[in-house]
């Protein structure tokens, strides 16, 4: 501001360009960072989503800590002394500035939309989310046959207020721990027998809805070997919290393997920590809660499987 | 500095000025007078900020450990919806309905309200269906618990299977909010366009007012959606229509849209009017004009237009069409152009002035902190992918904490302190204001900051036990809630003890601009009464010299302004 504007002020110029590049570098270094605060990478999706929420994290660094730099210039340089009263520069607006910081972020976010498409596009590629032709045609006909929409799909996932129960037509088993195999792209028929749930496992970065009266088919191809969480992620009930079973991930020969020995057990009722939890608070004397929908009768399976195992996201 | 002395024989005004009605009963009363109704608006609206605070207090003891072991599950779900509910329908709606009633009268040279009994029965609604919505914690079953959004089938479930139950009030409590804001937009958008003063034309207003038309034309064009959506709810739980139910044909996404249509703007009918703080803010106390005046006022109705063709992505993993998806992802990124002019607007503002950090400045300083940080997040969570994967976790609970508390609640904060000496006739103290926005601050930081690691580990939101990898930074959040809740003592304290012993303000302490102060503080009932100001010049014109209003010496309280009443607040 003490400078004319007829003669560049360099001192002030190449202040600015050093602490901008400081920016730059901080930028790229969080964006390195964001790989870190995310769970492991165990589905085809993950990196994908990931490479994308690190180039927005830089991208929101920079932003941030760009007017951050300005607010804390002005509160330690622009303070009135202590008994000034008087006003500034009347300074009313700049054309020219105002076109710069519309056309800039709006040629950012822009940009950020067609990087996302992509992103997208891939995810498709590799495994379609796009899937409301197919469930849109299912749940006026025949909500629950999942071979006429979908013929990939070879797991069928049923969520119940409060369990996850998986489906394996081809093998005859049912267990409420879902097993997948490795590198092979997979395809669930996803339905609900009551309330919204979601079907979600953060390590694969996928997420979707189960909505009652629909059948939606679902894809992933999974990438790591590893147990991982799967988490109702829409709000269904009192049990919603407890409503979280495990992926297991494994090679295809073990996937076959577990598949085979899985269907000569005998059925025995599955996981449901909210019927476990029911009939605690049953026992109770006194009910220290409010009503309550009572819990769908565990599942009954071949293999029950675990959720308190140590999972690795 | 030029202070003109006060020539009394310049004055045109009767004086002495007519002093305001100081009885404590007109707040008890259906009193018409926008100013009361504003007080009363405020006063309902922090009453109902203390029961959401202490509901949200429970709920991070509950978060604190991973077990649900300190109240019962249901009680759990019950606490969240109930905390969501009463924020935003009880005490964000009305206290910037509260703001506005306040303000735009007196910013524009309005007597009152263009509807005055319209005004008073809106506001009466709100203590009506607060009532009604504080019932349901007595009912049989309990309150609501499904959630803010109510989302069918769930919040059909009725699980006792009478008829009131605390879903039926909780939607007739939403449904007779939104009755109220429409009321009150009815007349906001009224008084704005048809009582200005003479010459205050409409880029001589305010940006306040404009803010505040532009979020009231949301809440006519967005809430007979939303009203519409629960009152199909109500039948289907209560008559038996099947209008979201799957299994009588209906269809449960449908509501997901009506809601979201409305819901989603209303986040803009929140944060518009406190980007009006800012706007209003930032000049005094850097005593600079706003920078780029009209282009503030305009990207207020640009937000308005898109915050109309957002709302699908609220709705990503809902099982909408990737073109859906993509279409919706665009029109989302757009808005951050309009809020970018504002944000660099006033960082412009700030640039070059004398920044005086007052109370209200810091917290408009500190709103706008928290408010590019959600922007930036806001930002990622408008990417498809990435919003996949964080949807309905706490990144999402922090991102929007991070609107509604760190940058809309302290704007209110900001708002509350700048305009208190004008509506309430009493300097607020400076050294309890200072320490509010310090506990406020890190409180709101070390509370919403953590979600965000959370949320991208993979926790959902709405759950009342988690796994222990989740442990560290719930025990954060919790501290930073409890903090949070220690905050608001100082300013309680604050509020009464400058209400009952507190300085005389002067009309215009912080020697600001605008029609607001040249009135004395507390204005009179009528406002300007027979004298209505001709508006000459635009609304921030400090340092240009240039004076509001014709014949502004005939104003003579707009100059009372003392310096030791700005420089030493504490020593007074």
């Amino acid at each position: 501001m003490t400078s004319t504007p007829s003669r560049p002020n360099l001192p002030a110029i190449a202040g600015l360009a050093v602490w901008v590049g400081l920016l730059v570098w901080f930028s790229f270094w969080m964006g390195h960072q964001a790989f870190s605060w995310l769970p492991v990478q165990a589905s085809s999706a993950a990196p994908l989503v990931d490479g994308l929420f690190s180039f927005e994290t830089a991208v929101a660094t920079f932003v941030f800590a760009g007017v951050v730099s300005v607010m804390a210039w002005v509160m330690l340089f622009n303070r009135a002394a202590k008994y000034d009263i008087s006003d500034a520069e009347p300074i009313e607006g700049n054309t020219k500035l105002e076109i710069i910081w519309t056309v800039i972020p709006l040629l950012l976010v822009m940009g950020i939309a067609y990087y996302t498409i992509d992103v997208n596009r891939q995810i498709g590629l590799i495994g379609p989310m796009d899937h409301v032709h197919g469930d849109r045609l299912a749940s006026d006909q025949q909500p629950a046959t999942a071979a006429a929409v979908a013929p990939q799909a070879e797991i069928e996932v049923i969520a119940r207020q409060w369990s996850w129960e998986f489906r394996y037509p081809g093998a005859a088993v049912n267990s409420t721990e879902l097993h997948l195999p490795l590198d092979r792209r997979v395809g669930l028929q996803l339905r609900s027998e009551d309330v919204i749930h979601g079907f979600y496992v953060p390590a694969f970065r996928l997420k979707q809805q189960v909505i009652p009266g629909r059948s939606i088919a679902f894809y992933l191809t999974p990438t790591r070997e590893g147990r991982y969480r799967l988490r109702d992620s829409e709000y269904s009930g009192t049990w919603f919290a407890a409503n979280q079973v495990d992926v297991v991930v494994q090679s295809e020969a073990d996937y076959q393997d577990w598949l085979r020995r899985a269907s000569r057990l005998p059925l025995q009722p599955g996981l449901s920590d909210a019927s476990r939890e029911y009939a605690l608070r049953q026992s109770r004397t006194r009910s220290s809660g409010y009503a309550t929908v009572v819990p769908a009768p565990p599942p009954m399976v071949n293999v029950p499987g675990s959720n308190t195992l140590p999972h690795d996201g | 500095m030029t202070i003109t002395p006060f020539d009394p024989g310049l004055s045109a005004a009767p004086t002495p000025q007519p002093k305001a009605p100081n009885s404590w009963k007109r707040y008890f009363s259906f009193n018409t007078d926008a100013k009361v109704i504003g007080i009363q608006y405020i006063a309902t609206a922090l009453i109902f900020l203390l029961i959401g605070g202490l509901l949200a207090m429970i709920m991070r003891g509950e978060l604190i450990t991973p077990e649900a072991d300190l109240v019962d599950r249901t009680v759990y779900n019950g606490l969240y919806t109930m905390h969501g509910t009463i924020m935003l329908f009880l005490f964000m709606f009305p206290v910037l309905n509260g703001l506005n009633n306040l303000l735009i009268p007196c910013m524009i040279g309005a007597p009152d309200m263009a509807f005055p009994r319209l005004n008073a029965a809106a506001f009466w609604l709100v203590p009506v269906f607060g009532v009604i919505l504080m019932a349901s914690f007595l009912v049989p079953g309990g309150p609501a618990a499904s959630g803010w959004w109510s989302y069918p089938p769930v919040s059909l479930q009725n699980p006792l299977g009478f008829l009131i139950n605390g879903e039926a009030l909780w939607i007739v409590a939403v449904a007779l909010s939104g009755v109220s804001s429409i009321m009150g937009a009815i007349n906001f958008v009224t008084t704005i366009l048809r009582m200005r003063a003479p010459g205050m034309t409409l880029f001589r207003m305010p940006i306040f007012c404009w803010t505040a038309l532009s979020a009231q034309i949301i809440q006519l064009i967005g809430l007979p959606a939303l009203t519409g959506g629960a009152l199909m709810l109500l039948f289907d739980l209560v008559v038996g229509t099947s209008f979201y139910r799957p299994e009588g044909g209906g269809d449960p996404v449908l509501y997901q849209h009506f809601f979201w249509f409305y819901s989603h703007p209303a986040v803009y009918v929140i944060i518009l009017p406190v980007f009006g703080v800012f706007s209003e803010l930032f000049p005094v106390y850097a005593r600079k004009p706003l920078f780029g005046y009209r282009f503030v006022a305009m990207a207020s109705l640009v937000i308005v237009a898109l915050s109309l063709v957002v709302w699908v992505h609220h709705m990503f993993p809902s099982g909408v069409p990737q073109w859906m998806r993509d279409l919706f992802m665009v029109t989302t990124m757009l808005i951050a152009v309009p809020t970018g002019i504002k944000v660099f607007a006033w960082l412009a503002t700030l640039w070059g002035g004398k920044l005086r950090l007052n109370t209200p400045m810091l917290f408009a300083l500190g709103g706008l902190f928290n408010f590019v940080f959600a922007g930036v997040t806001g930002i990622m969570l408008a990417t498809v992918p990435v919003d996949i994967h964080v949807n309905n976790t706490y990144f999402v609970v922090g991102h929007f904490h991070y609107v509604i508390y760190g940058a809309a609640t302290m704007g209110v904060y900001a708002a509350i302190y700048h305009w208190f000496p004008k509506f309430t006739g009493k300097m607020y103290y400076e050294g309890l204001g200072q320490l509010h926005f310090l506990l406020t601050f890190i409180g709101t930081n070390l509370n919403f900051f953590p979600m965000h690691p959370l949320g991208l580990m993979g926790m959902p939101r709405r759950v009342s036990s988690y796994d222990p990898e989740f442990a560290f930074w719930n025990v954060l959040a919790s501290l930073g809630a409890f903090l949070l809740g220690v905050s608001i003592i100082p300013f309680l304290l604050n509020l009464v003890s400058s209400l009952v012993r507190g300085k005389q303000a002067p009309a215009n302490p912080w020697n600001a601009i605008g029609l607001e102060w040249l009135l004395p503080s507390p204005p009179p009932a009528e406002n300007f009464e027979e004298n209505v100001p001709t508006v000459i010049s635009g609304p921030y014109g400090y340092g240009s010299g240039l004076p509001l209003v014709e014949h502004q010496e005939r104003y003579p309280l707009a100059t009372d302004f003392l310096a030791t009443d700005l420089l030493t607040p504490q020593q007074a």
